[in-house]
This record gives structure tokens, C-alpha cells and sequence, in this order.
């Protein structure tokens, strides 16, 4: 099942000529029973796929915005048996959208390939992105994730010419993430004219849909985007709302799940 | 073993992927690989390049003023009562410390590859002094990342900066120590690809750096070799130097790795100890290998893999990696790697203060500490030479604050 979520997911909105809208949240931010709600109400907010970031102390790729939801996450306790354990309560109540773990490569190191890959298919999630862990070193993780059937996704930049594509396309599965600015997480803005040339570059050397992210933080840009690619991410933007929420998380739900709704939205109506 | 069977032997790492054995590697974010590559092809170009390497030694004998001596160190040798004890004197150097024989090359490099904006991530604040001084002496902008608590306990490096005319931004992210201040200039770098070059101060990092900064760095070890045989006609019995990401131990052990007659021997800073929880930062001794700032190596982190901040007193120590290569070294046994503590390296600073009129670094302090055993261990008719990497003036404001002297000023 795990790929064929992804692909199934994509198949069902291309035939309906939309785009998908993806959600992010960092697993424990700002606590476990949180991430859950907001997890179980996505779906029904629009939310296509899930990206859930797993918390680690040094991510060197994000913004201010997702590195302080990983700090309120770490500062919480959460472990990463956690973060698979939410995977697993999400499970049994969505049986059809789609979860990809995002992060970086030491608490993978840490548990193993292996077992982190085992783990993944035993809870139900579908595909890992690991931000430090460029092609060049990801043999040993794409194995592992192959034996259980799940997807290594891979970042496709600003930065990569035809060439590196050929290199980076090799052995991912599900879908490749465009990553839309040179640049950390939800900090500079995606230019949709800019995208469209890449987009199709990607799509066309990888052969499988493409997702733009890094860049997007208002239901017009993800509609402009949703013309142009596959899917649509955003993270900083509803990250944002659980940050405005504190301390007291009040309305923490409603905030977050109605601005996935209004994102949502627009990436379904894009077309 | 005899000089014969060492040579075939002769020891050559990383390999093409940069692997030293299991470590090193290339582990950086996507947006970056085709910079890392690039800067790895310009590397092995220039490496092979005699123009480079004539325009580097010449900076290197008329800017920075080498060769260092080699010297005898009569009065702490007399102390311990051992094997005859050299300093290799770094501290000497223009900007006062091994680090700016890695920012000559690099800054050779970044102009080789036309970059017209540099950055740099500093603890001790060391390396920032040489990025900015470099930077100054070839008219490139240059911004320094520093810690916002390394910026509190370094103000009179911090000071030399903004007179070179670098802009340093303090960081406030996490414990606000070297590691921090590394992420936020990975950060940086992924936003400017296209004109900024990361100067990377020490021996590690993601390929190609913990190879060319070794190089950039071995002219330490190649004086040494070359100065003990016109001073004592043989080779020491052990060289010795403090370990934080490794560069200035990397530049003294490397040109004896392939003889075996030489003991090598590293000093990881063990803080308050390292039976302390996330209290020391000796990688090798207290942690395990993973993967951070671009490579894979031994580093301090918990059962989940989250790292871990550690602790020296000194800030250019305080970091809880070390360069690949002393993770390979240390794995094949060629190196062996002790630690000292906080007290230990601030009474070796002292001590070396007062028998030998040089203050020392905090940093070369804990080689220091651990030099007398090794200079006993060898015994009396050997020689040891240390590593003096770095002088003690900027930590004077620490180490009184240790003693519990107060200082006025800064």
C-alpha cells in the first residue's frame, strides 16, 4: 500500500484535473495531543497529503518559523517513537491520505535504516523526505525504504541543472519536491512565473508529479502554483497559526484547520 | 615494522566520495550539492596547481609570518621530569593562531572560483579574526556567524572583527555556541548561492573541507618534521595537540600518519567531566558516530539522536562534533585521543604562563594538560611536540573569571 497511497492519491486528482494541496506540521509542536488533532482535522480541511516533520535540534534548512516549532516540540519531550506512534492513531481513522515524514539524517542514523524504515510501514506512513541526505549518500536509506515499499522523496532546487536532475531523479518514488527558492524554509516567496519552466523540467526527467513548497504563504499563491505543478505545500504559514495560538493554544484548531481550508481552496479551484 | 613495508602502505584518505572509511562524506541539503561539487572540482584543480601553492606559501611567509619555530620548551620540560617537550609556536602567527593558514587558502580559493561575498562561523572567535583579516587584506565583504554566548565570553576578538571591517551577527538560536552559529551560516549559504564562498574553520564539514583545510593545514606538521630533524636529527617519539573540530590537530598529525614510530595524540575537552550528562565535549570519548553539518562523525547526541550542546570553557573546544578524519583515526587506532577538563586546562594555562612566559590559548591549553603524562609515558631522552595552536590573550576575561579576579574594561 505505502507508495501506491502517494501514486493513487495523485491519480485520483489528476483525473479530476486538480492539484493537491499539502499540508505541513512539525510532529509535538507545541504537543503530542495537538499534532493529533490538527492531523485527525486536515483531511477534512482539504489537506490532499501530510507532510510531518519530525523534530531535530540542528536543522540547518529551515526558517525561524519551522525551527522554532521544532524547539517547542524537543522542549516537550517528544521522542520519535512519538512521532511514529501519531502516524499510527492517524491510521486507524484515514486510510487514504497520504503521509510523508520529513526531517533530517542523524535521528534516522540514529534508529538505523532499517528499523526506521520498518517502523514507518508498520504505523502506515508512505514516504520520508530527508533534507541532508543528498543522493550521493542515500543508497543504504533508499534500500531499506524499498524493501518496505515506501518512497524516498527527493529535492529538486533552484540549483539543479539538467544534469543534477538526471542524478536526483534516480530511485525516488511517489512524487519529487520543488523546492521554489533558493533559500530556508518560509522566509522568501515563490515567484509562480519563475516555477513553471522548472516545474516542467522536473516532471519531465523525473516522469512522476511534482510538489512546490518552501515559498508558499497565501491561498493566491497556491492557486498560481496548483496552475503550474502537481501539489502545492505549505508548512511556515500553518506553523505560523499554532505560534499565535501560544501560550494558551487558544482556538489552536480552528486557526490552523481554517487556514488549511482557505489554502486548500484555492489549490482546488485553481484550474 | 620497517620504513619499507609503511611506505606501500602509505596511508592516502578520504576517498573520491570523501570518505575517511565510514566518515566524512557529503550530508548538506539539495539546494547546495552543485556549490559543494563545484568547490570540490575548483579544489582538485588547484590542489594541483603550483601557481596556487606559490601565491599560498608567499602569503604564508610574508603575511602571516612563517615558518613558526619549533621551541624548546626547557622549564615545562623540567617539570615533568620526561621526554624532552617542543612547542610548535602557532600562537606566533599573524592573528594568533593556526586558523589563518586555512582562511590563506581559502580565500585563494574563493577568488579562484570568482565569489565577491564570504562568510564564516566562528567560536572562540579565532577563525573569524583570520576570515576577517583575510577578507580585509582582499577587499571582500565578509559576515561572521558567532554565537550570541561566544560573542559574550570572546569581546576582544568580537572587537577585532568589526576593526577588520566584518560584520558579525550574533546568534541567539539554541545555546548560542559554534554549533548554532555553523547553522546559521549553512543558512545563509542556501539563501546566497550564487556569490557567497563559506569559509569552514576547522577540518570538517561536508567533502571537500576536512580534505583541503587538512591541507591548508599540514604545513604545520611538514615545518615540524622538517625543523625536529635539523634541531634533534630523528623524528619525535609523539606529537600531541587539543582537538575541538580538529584542524590545527589534523595540520600537525597528518605528515606523520605513515610513521609508525610516532605516537599521536589528541586532547578532547572533557568540560566538568565526562561522566557529566551533556556536560564535556569529547566526541570520541563521550559519543557516537552520526551525521551532522555535513558530514558523518562521532558526535554528542541522545538515544534519539538529537544533538547535544556539551560544555568547555573554551569556546573554540565547545562543539559537539570533530573532523572525520580524527573519527577514522581514532576508529583504526592509529591516534589516540585523551581528554582534560576545564580545571585541568586552566591549570596548565597558568602553569605555562608562569614557566614558560606564554599564555596559551584555553584551546592548546587542555594539550597541554595532558602533555606531562605523555612526555613521562615516552620518557626521559624522547621528544614530544605539542601543538601550541593559539595565544591566551583573548580568554584572559574568562579565565580571571574562573579565578574569581575581576577585570575592568571589556
Amino acid at each position: 500500500m505505502p507508495v501506491s497511497r502517494i501514486d493513487t492519491r495523485f491519480a485520483d486528482l489528476k483525473a479530476q484535473n486538480k492539484g493537491a494541496f499539502v499540508a505541513y506540521i512539525m510532529a509535538g509542536d507545541p504537543d503530542l495531543e495537538t499534532s493529533f488533532e490538527l492531523l485527525k482535522g486536515l483531511p477534512a480541511a482539504g489537506a490532499d497529503l501530510i507532510e510531518l516533520g519530525f523534530p531535530f535540534s540542528d536543522p540547518m534548512a529551515e526558517g525561524p518559523t519551522i525551527q522554532r516549532a521544532a524547539e517547542r516540540s524537543l522542549k516537550n519531550g517528544t521522542k520519535i517513537k512519538d512521532v511514529f506512534e501519531l502516524v499510527r492513531r492517524f491510521r486507524e481513522i484515514d486510510q487514504d491520505t497520504p503521509i510523508i515524514l520529513m526531517g533530517y539524517m542523524n535521528p534516522v542514523e540514529s534508529r538505523g535504516y532499517a528499523n526506521w524504515a520498518a517502523s514507518m510501514r508498520e504505523v502506515g506512513a508512505d514516504g520520508l523526505i530527508v533534507v541532508d541526505c543528498p543522493p550521493e549518500e542515500a543508497d543504504g536509506l533508499t534500500d531499506a525504504l524499498d524493501t518496505e515499499d515506501l518512497a524516498l522523496i527527493r529535492l529538486a532546487t533552484p540549483t539543479s541543472d539538467d544534469n543534477r536532475l538526471q542524478t536526483l531523479v534516480r530511485r525516488t518514488r511517489g512524487f519529487i519536491y520543488y523546492v521554489s527558492v533558493a533559500g530556508v524554509t518560509g522566509v522568501k516567496e515563490a515567484d509562480a512565473n519563475a516555477i513553471a519552466a522548472p516545474v516542467s523540467r522536473v516532471r519531465e526527467a523525473g516522469g512522476l508529479p511534482v510538489a512546490v513548497g518552501f515559498g508558499i504563504r497565501t491561498p493566491e499563491r497556491a492557486a498560481e502554483v496548483a496552475r503550474v505543478a502537481d501539489a502545492a505545500v505549505v508548512g511556515s504559514a500553518l506553523v505560523e497559526e499554532i505560534k499565535n495560538s501560544l501560550p494558551q493554544l487558544t482556538d489552536v484548531k480552528t486557526k490552523v484547520l481554517e487556514k488549511a481550508a482557505n489554502l486548500a481552496h484555492a489549490v482546488h479551484t485553481a484550474r | 615494522m620497517n620504513d619499507a613495508v609503511l611506505r606501500s602502505n602509505a596511508y592516502s584518505q578520504p576517498d573520491a566520495k570523501g570518505r575517511f572509511g565510514e566518515f566524512g562524506g557529503l550530508y548538506v541539503p539539495e539546494t547546495l550539492m552543485p556549490l559543494v561539487l563545484e568547490l570540490n572540482e575548483a579544489w582538485q584543480v588547484a590542489r594541483n596547481d603550483p601557481a596556487f601553492w606559490s601565491e599560498y606559501h608567499s602569503l604564508l611567509k610574508f603575511f602571516v609570518g612563517r615558518p613558526s619555530p619549533l621551541y624548546f620548551a626547557e622549564r615545562l620540560t623540567e617539570h615533568f621530569g620526561g621526554a624532552k617537550i617542543y612547542f610548535k609556536r602557532e600562537e606566533l602567527n599573524h592573528t594568533g593562531a593556526h586558523k589563518i593558514n586555512n582562511c590563506i587558502g581559502q580565500v585563494l580559493m574563493a577568488k579562484r572560483m570568482g565569489r565577491t561575498r564570504i562568510i564564516a562561523e566562528t567560536g572562540a572567535g579565532q577563525h573569524g579574526v583570520a576570515s576577517a583579516t583575510v577578507c580585509a587584506r582582499f577587499d571582500l565583504p565578509c559576515i561572521v556567524y558567532m554565537g550570541a554566548l561566544d560573542v559574550e565570553r570572546q569581546k576582544p576578538n568580537v572587537f577585532r572583527m568589526k576593526l577588520l571591517g566584518t560584520e558579525v551577527v550574533p546568534v541567539i538560536n539554541g545555546n548560542g555556541t559554534l554549533k548554532d552559529a555553523m547553522n546559521e551560516a549553512l543558512r545563509d549559504w542556501v539563501t546566497n548561492v550564487h556569490d557567497t564562498y563559506y569559509m569552514i574553520g576547522t577540518a570538517a564539514g561536508m567533502h571537500p573541507y576536512p580534505e583541503m583545510v587538512r591541507e591548508f593545514q599540514t604545513v604545520i606538521g611538514k615545518e615540524t618534521r622538517q625543523q625536529i630533524l635539523e634541531l634533534e636529527g630523528r623524528l619525535p617519539d609523539a606529537v600531541i595537540a587539543a582537538v575541538g573540530g580538529g584542524s590545527n590537530a589534523i595540520g600537525m598529525f597528518h605528515p606523520f600518519i605513515d610513521d609508525e614510530s610516532v605516537k599521536i595524540v589528541g586532547v578532547e575537552a572533557a568540560g566538568h567531566g565526562l561522566d557529566v550528562y551533556n556536560g564535556h565535549a569529547a566526541s570520541l570519548n563521550g559519543g557516537r558516530p552520526g551525521v551532522l553539518h555535513g558530514n558523518r562523525t562521532y558526535l554528542l547526541q541522545d538515544d534519539d539522536g538529537q544533538i547535544l550542546e556539551g560544555h568547555s570553557i573554551s569556546a573554540g573546544l565547545d562543539y559537539p562534533g570533530i573532523g572525520p578524519e580524527h573519527a577514522y583515526l581514532f576508529d583504526i587506532g592509529r591516534a589516540k585521543y585523551v581528554t582534560a577538563t576545564d580545571q585541568d586546562a586552566l591549570e596548565a594555562f597558568a602553569l605555562t604562563s608562569k614557566l614558560e612566559g606564554i599564555i596559551p590559548a584555553l584551546e592548546s591549553s587542555h594539550a597541554i594538560a595532558r602533555v606531562g603524562d605523555l612526555a613521562k609515558e615516552v620518557g626521559k631522552g624522547g621528544i614530544v611536540v605539542l601543538n601550541l595552536s593559539g595565544r591566551g590573550d583573548k580568554d584572559i576575561f574568562t579565565v580571571a573569571k574562573a579565578m574569581g579576579e575581576t577585570m575592568g574594561g571589556m
